[in-house]
């Protein structure tokens, strides 16, 4: 029952399971247990879930109170799609191998095209956080 | 500022896109959205290559509109001239 109809509201989300993007990329997945204004969050029973290619590895992390700032997006999950997803779900140690050869293999492609732009006299500064307005 | 929420609360119901500072577009109908633009989405999809896999379980999701950097829509859904003039009346207003 929305309260304010055409408004768009967390309060029917509370107690569901919800996956949340954040800024810095990372994944939370937990149950919805409080919000305010912000979208400052609490996050029940979480886990972070690291992806790599088509694998994933999840990572107990408790209960989360996420500061509203930095929640790109809350998505409610489907218990029934999550069942068959086409991901294959790993061992921590062997996702946070993964994550780490990938982020090397970024960096390192990174670090080539600097060096590449350099080399041509050219230099382009990197985009950091997002503006806040 | 209510200009802009109020047009998108006359979009309810329609299929749009909508881009975030991260670079994700997301495909969805607009259920809801609020005095802070912030948006809610049924039936979503990620339109660019999955390279996001983490949303293949999410059917519905609540948008923070602060991340949000553009709402792509339907040429035919929206009144150009209905928005310029009240876009010209709300700026009448806040000069005064």
């Amino acid at each position: 029952m929305n309260y304010m109809p055409g408004t768009a509201s967390l309060i029917e989300d509370i107690d569901k399971k919800h996956l949340v993007l954040l800024r810095d990329g990372r994944t939370l997945i937990g149950f919805l247990r409080s919000i305010d204004q912000f979208a400052n969050l609490v996050l029940h029973q979480t886990v972070e879930r690291i992806h790599v290619g088509r694998k994933y590895g999840d990572i107990p992390r408790g209960i989360f109170v996420v500061r509203g700032e930095n929640v790109v997006l809350l998505g409610e999950i489907d218990l029934e799609k999550e069942s068959d997803t086409p991901l294959q779900q790993v061992s921590i140690e062997e996702i946070l191998e993964e994550q780490r050869v990938e982020q090397q293999a970024r960096l390192e492609a990174e670090r080539l095209k600097t060096q590449a732009l350099k080399d041509r006299g050219l230099s382009i500064p990197r985009a950091d956080t997002l503006d806040e307005y | 500022m209510a200009l802009f929420y109020s047009f998108f609360k006359s979009l309810v119901g329609k299929d749009v896109v909508v881009e975030l500072k991260n670079d994700l577009s997301i495909c969805g109908t607009l259920h809801s959205v609020d005095q802070y633009l912030n948006i809610k989405l049924t039936d979503i999809s990620v339109t660019d290559p999955e390279k996001y896999p983490h949303m293949l379980s999410v059917k519905n999701c609540f948008i923070r509109g602060s991340v949000v950097r553009y709402v792509q829509l339907p040429a035919d859904e929206v009144d150009t001239q209905l928005l310029q003039d009240a876009a010209r009346k709300e700026a009448l207003q806040q000069k005064q």
